[in-house]
């Protein structure tokens, strides 16, 4: 254990803002040297930005940060002047060039030479002792593209370390691995550790973060919410710091408001099992009957929108099988889930949902159009109809149903997104955070919507980050962390306090 | 804003605007140099004027900006091989006429050769889009390819000769049908055009290429097949190529294998990009890249007139391509636009003092 | 078991061991079938060098434009502008044949920089600025002169015809007297590019850096590569090597006219191609490029030999073999996420 403390770096009363959003206010960090510091928090906690403001991507509009020797704070104004104080990162797509051999990759931009030449006996030599120390054992002159992830992310350690070794980021490092390969991973961050090197771990997994950190410090809403020791919080309270509750006063709000008591409807519509796709999610089990709202809830990373692409079809299925309404369904493709009645409201609005430059009204008909094919066409009357009825329903504010979806603030653009899909009237519905970035009151609309969707028949798998929400709508919830499907909670269950629960898995670190 | 202001914000950004300007800019020029410019005349039945030879000449050209439009609405890139696609069209199809020697008899019925020729083209688009949707080869690669091996393989067809087709009715499509006052290739053009259109707009495909242009995972996701959509743009580029291969030979009732359609895929190129649509893909405009491709062929009239040889033309037309994509470039739009904001910082700064 | 011998040697010594694998077995082939027409002597290996001299140079240059994920497809008509330029100053304007040269170097040196400024900083897709860079020089040697010029000049002439016999590798012709083997002086030029390129890609900075932003563009500027400036000098140099690939191609041709050269930027693309270079970027050898351009006149060779094919078909089974390389590399690119990640399980 440290037994000298000796603080490496501080970070004081760190503000950032960009137009129209508050990225950071006030927010502390301290890391001691020979430390593991986990860094936590939900979507738009604050993690990312912090980790630029520390490493130069991101100028900071105010506070102080301080390393140990330099008498004055520091300002780092790109990832160079990061790297000259001591700081390294390490991101999760492991930014080095994978057609380069091991050895080069580590010395890129510092080639030690040779009668002005570069030296790559001197290279390859040093690389491999480098390696070495942290008992890798690898060929260094082939290609680093020729190893796996888990190998390049050693190696953009090793660089990291060797470049400048006193604060070492790592962004997420075991999304992409295995357990022995986290094994492996842990066994080098405890020996750099010992090594004296102050550790910033940002990860979202719990299990990990008990197993290797020193400390953790969780943000919520760009601001800090505290510093712990790791031995001194239990996992359930970790949660509940993550997510914004007070685990006190979890038993006096209100569960559930609506009454989906009325007729059970046992049919089932869709049923999943063992369904997987490599490299995103473990093989599940899942049945969503008729009429009925399912809540998909976990951390960030836990697997949620992964799980919904591979219902879809989004990332075809490499596992077990999916049963619609007691038939088996082959889905190869979107069209396939679309023609079925499924339809899919992706998180990413910009990347995977609007159709930029299109109008509003094209960007409306066009799973409609998709679904009744290329020959018939939908009437410019038509389109005009289903365009305006949707814009006041769901009040959508733009100046002309024709003006480009890209003009539209992303409130408005989630909205005619969720037309989009209304449209074709779907047996099941997928909704991947949709009210994220809308008005209250729209909420609240969007929340009875699914509601009524659900009173006459409809299904709904409804993935959100905040519960209260989801409470609201929601008469069953699939719990998953850490990709895997942990458990489900029903009926009387639902409460705040064992949704939480179930997502910190209780048991060992309560 | 005032009215005025208004109506002038709608014109200049009106997709038309900027294909329309150029091409009004290249015919005042004309006017100014001929008077006579846009004289149209009937003599032996059959009409004359600059104005018409220019509608005449771009008609192969319109029918392969039409194709390039789809492809670089769809898929971001450009197919460079149109050009040699035309050529080998033409070949095939003369050769199936009259074999490996210049004749004026026909072995085979016309119409099943021309038919063979644009099916040649359609194959060579078809190859393209194989390689680019299926493999995934960048269009720009996958393009090169016919760009080289083209006129090769047209050249092997007609074995390294020129051949003649000597039949009068072989040269009706590029020049005129008798009896009929305006020339052909304006005939097969709009032809093209028009069925180009009412397909796009009265099928979905139109709009599916667009959003597969603009964005392909939400393409995807919304149900669109990609990878169909981009194997077929790429074939029907092939396709028009093969039509225009017609067009081309029949002027001049002969097959080049050298020279046929020499050139034209950057005239297609410029085309598009004249008629305001984005190399980098997305929404297009089929009226822009026809008003686009005129606007060539009268470019390229009026250097002729000023006496610039066929071999010197690429000079300048390489020169309106680069400042066009200048302009359609981002990054010269952020660099204007940070030193606007330091002019803008340093005229405040002096304020302030 | 294709996938056991892929792992072991690396993507870029596999490419590079089927190209040169490729090439011998050609040659053999021809030994073989050709021997009554001495297919088996050095000179036709050395003929290789000597028809495709300004090849080599153009083939190094495309090497490192590819190697960077760009293209450049004027540099046929660079040497075409070039040819004509170096023929027009030296016959029509008596310039001397030395401050010629040190002209279109200068000039390939300016055209290599408008092109690489803007696709290094404006960010154009380098396709169509080279497009536009192909026609604008294809245009330009027509405006210079639309006649052929024949190379009068004494300096010239006698650089371009000295032969230089090599003291190995020769016959006993039918008199009894030993013919040794010549090459030209532009086959010394082009070995010299080669090593000096070879040289610099291996052995310094810019060379290392040109790879690596290449293989990942965005790590190179996180690594802190200047990823603009390494873009514009290859650029340049590229510029340079077509001007200089002009000039050796003139020393073969002794002329300039319009139509030279045509097609020569694909034959460049396709030694690159053929040699190992990866058309997505990350990954080229110019040793495999070299191989490319062997190959390709062993091709040309077994045309000649043969007597009756148009040269055409030199073209066509170049563009046949580029396909193949390209479809390979695709698969090969493809197959590249199985069977990886052993090593940590120890």
């Amino acid at each position: 254990m440290n037994n000298e403390k000796v603080t490496l770096l501080t970070m004081r009363g760190i503000d950032k803002s960009f137009p129209g959003v508050v990225a950071l206010s006030k927010v502390d960090f301290t890391l001691y040297a020979g430390e593991i510091h986990a860094l936590m928090g939900e979507n738009g906690a604050g993690k990312s930005t912090l980790i630029k403001v520390l490493t130069g991507v991101e100028e900071m509009d105010g506070g102080e940060i301080r390393m140990e020797g330099i008498d004055n704070p520091i300002i780092n104004k790109s990832p160079q002047d990061a790297q000259r104080h001591g700081i390294s990162t390490v991101y999760q797509e492991v930014n080095l060039c994978s057609n380069l051999s091991v050895a080069e990759n580590i010395y890129i931009g510092r080639e030690p030479k040779k009668c002005g030449r570069i030296d790559w006996k001197a290279i390859n030599r040093k690389s491999r002792e480098l390696l070495d120390k942290f008992q890798i054992y690898i060929d260094v002159t082939k290609p680093l593209g020729n190893y796996s992830v888990a190998i390049q992310q050693m190696v953009a350690i090793a660089r990291a370390v060797d470049i400048s070794s006193r604060v070492l980021i790592l962004d997420e490092p075991t999304s992409s691995l295995d357990e022995q390969e986290v094994d492996k991973l842990f066994e080098v961050m405890f020996q750099l550790k010992q090594q004296g090197l102050g550790i910033i771990f940002v990860t979202h997994y719990l299990e990990q973060v008990y197993r290797i950190s020193d400390r953790i410090t969780v943000l919520r809403n760009g601001m800090l919410v505290g510093e712990y020791e790791t031995s001194k919080l239990p996992i359930v309270q970790l949660v509940a710091k993550m997510m914004g509750k007070d685990l006190d006063d979890l038993s006096t709000i209100k569960n559930l408001e609506v009454a989906l008591e009325n007729e059970k409807k046992p049919e089932i519509l869709l049923e999943a099992e063992h369904l997987g796709h490599s490299g995103t999610i473990k093989p599940f089990n899942l049945y969503i009957q008729k009429g009925e709202v399912i809540g998909l809830s976990g951390l960030l990373g836990s697997g949620r929108s992964e799980l919904a692409r591979v219902l879809y079809g989004a990332d075809k299925p490499d596992m077990g099988e999916l049963k619609w309404k007691g038939k088996h369904l082959t889905v190869n493709a979107p069209i396939d889930a679309m023609k079925a009645g499924m339809a899919y409201l992706p998180e990413n609005r910009i990347a995977e949902g609007i159709i930029a430059d299109l109008s509003v009204r094209e960007n409306i008909m066009i799973a409609l159009q998709a679904k009744r094919g290329i020959f018939k066409l939908l009437s410019r009357k038509e389109q005009e109809e289903f365009t305006d009825q949707y814009i006041d329903l769901l009040q959508i504010k733009t100046s002309d149903r024709e003006v480009p979806i890209k003009q539209l603030s992303g409130g408005n653009q989630q909205k005619v997104i969720l037309a989009r899909w209304l449209l074709i009237n779907p047996d099941f519905m997928i909704l991947d955070e949709p009210t994220r970035g809308i008005d209250v009151g729209t909420k609240t609309e969007i929340q009875r919507l699914v509601l009524q969707l659900a009173q006459k028949g409809k299904s709904i798998l409804f993935i959100s980050s905040e519960i209260e929400e989801m409470l609201r709508v929601c008469s069953r919830m699939v719990i998953l962390r850490d990709k895997v499907k942990v458990g489900e909670l029903e009926g009387a269950e639902l409460t705040q306090s064992n949704i939480m629960r179930a997502i910190a898995g209780g048991g060992k670190h309560d | 804003m005032t009215k005025g202001k208004q109506l002038f914000m709608r014109v200049t950004k009106h997709a038309l605007f900027f294909p329309l300007t150029c091409l009004a800019i290249v015919l005042i020029i004309n006017l100014m140099k001929t008077p006579s410019f846009f004289q149209i005349s009937l003599n032996n039945g059959v009409l004359y004027g600059y104005m018409m030879d220019i509608l005449n000449r771009s008609s192969e050209l319109i029918i392969l900006a039409v194709g390039m439009t789809l492809v670089v609405a769809g898929s971001g890139g450009t197919d460079i091989s149109v050009g040699a696609v035309s050529a080998v069209a033409g070949a095939v199809t003369i050769f199936a006429l009259v074999g490996s020697m210049s004749s004026d008899t026909y072995r085979m019925p016309y119409g099943l050769a021309i038919l063979l020729g644009i099916l040649a083209g359609m194959l060579c688009g078809a190859f393209n889009g194989f390689l680019v949707a299926k493999l995934r080869i960048q269009p720009m690669v996958a393009t090169l390819i016919l760009f080289t091996a083209g006129r090769g393989i047209a050249q092997v067809i007609t074995q390294g000769f020129i051949l003649y087709v000597r039949k009068e009715e072989f040269k009706y499509l590029g020049n005129f049908i008798p009896g009929v006052p305006i020339p052909t290739p304006i005939f097969i053009a709009t032809f093209v055009v028009v069925i180009t259109v009412v397909i796009l707009k009265k099928t979905a495909l139109g709009l599916y290429i667009q959003s597969v242009g603009i964005n392909a995972k939400a393409a995807r996701l919304v149900g669109l097949n990609a990878t169909l959509l981009t194997f077929l743009v790429y074939t029907f580029s092939g396709l028009c190529a093969g039509i225009a291969g017609m067009i081309i030979t029949s002027r001049v009732y002969s097959i080049d294998a050298n020279n046929a359609g020499l050139n034209i895929e950057l005239d297609a190129i410029l085309a598009v990009a004249i008629g305001g649509n984005s190399l980098s893909g997305g929404k297009f405009s089929i009226a822009g890249s026809i008003i686009g491709a005129i606007t060539i062929q009268a470019l390229t009239t009026s250097l002729y007139a000023m006496k610039v040889t066929a071999d010197q033309l690429p000079v300048y037309k390489a020169i309106v391509v680069i400042i066009i994509v200048m302009i359609q470039s981002k990054e010269l739009k952020r660099i204007r636009q940070s030193v606007r904001h330091k002019f803008l910082c340093l005229g405040e700064r002096r304020w302030a003092k | 078991m294709i996938h056991r011998i892929r792992n072991r040697l690396s993507d870029n010594t596999f490419l590079l061991f089927i190209t040169i694998g490729l090439f011998i077995i050609m040659y053999i082939t021809g030994i073989i079938i050709y021997r009554d027409n001495n297919f088996g002597r050095f000179q036709v290996f050395l003929n290789l060098f000597i028809s495709n001299g300004g090849l080599i140079v153009a083939a190094v240059g495309m090497t490192m434009v590819l190697i960077t994920g760009g293209i450049d497809i004027s540099v046929g008509s660079v040497v075409a502008m070039t040819c004509m330029l170096l023929a027009w100053m030296m016959e029509n304007k008596n310039i001397g044949a030395i401050p010629a040269i040190i002209i279109v170097l200068l000039i390939g040196i300016v055209f290599g920089l408008v092109q690489g400024w803007l696709i290094a900083y404006l960010k154009i897709q380098p396709f169509i600025v080279t497009l536009a860079g192909m026609f604008f020089a294809r245009g330009m040697t027509a405006v210079i002169s639309t006649d052929i010029i024949s190379i009068k000049n004494e300096t010239f002439l006698t650089l371009a015809n000295a032969k230089i016999y090599l003291p190995f590798g020769g016959y006993l012709n039918r008199k009894g007297t030993m013919v040794y083997p010549y090459i030209y002086p532009s086959v010394i030029i082009g070995i010299v590019v080669l090593i000096s390129i070879y040289l610099m890609l291996r052995f310094t900075k810019f060379g290392r850096s040109i790879y690596a932003v290449g293989g990942n563009e965005q790590s190179a500027l996180l690594m802190g590569l200047n990823v603009k400036r390494t873009k514009l000098k290859v650029y340049v140099f590229n510029g340079f090597l077509a001007a200089l690939a002009g000039f050796v191609f003139c020393l073969n041709t002794s002329g300039g006219f319009v139509e030279q050269a045509k097609g020569f930027e694909m034959e460049a693309i396709a030694a690159a191609v053929i040699g190992g270079t990866l058309l997505t970027g990350g990954v080229g050898n110019v040793i495999g490029s070299l191989f490319g351009v062997l190959i390709k006149g062993t091709i040309e060779t077994f045309i000649t030999f043969q007597g009756t094919l148009s040269s055409w078909w030199t073209k066509i089974v170049i563009a046949v073999l580029l396909c193949f390389f390209i479809v390979l590399q695709s698969i090969l690119a493809s197959t590249k996420h199985k069977g990886k990640g052993d090593e940590i399980k120890k």
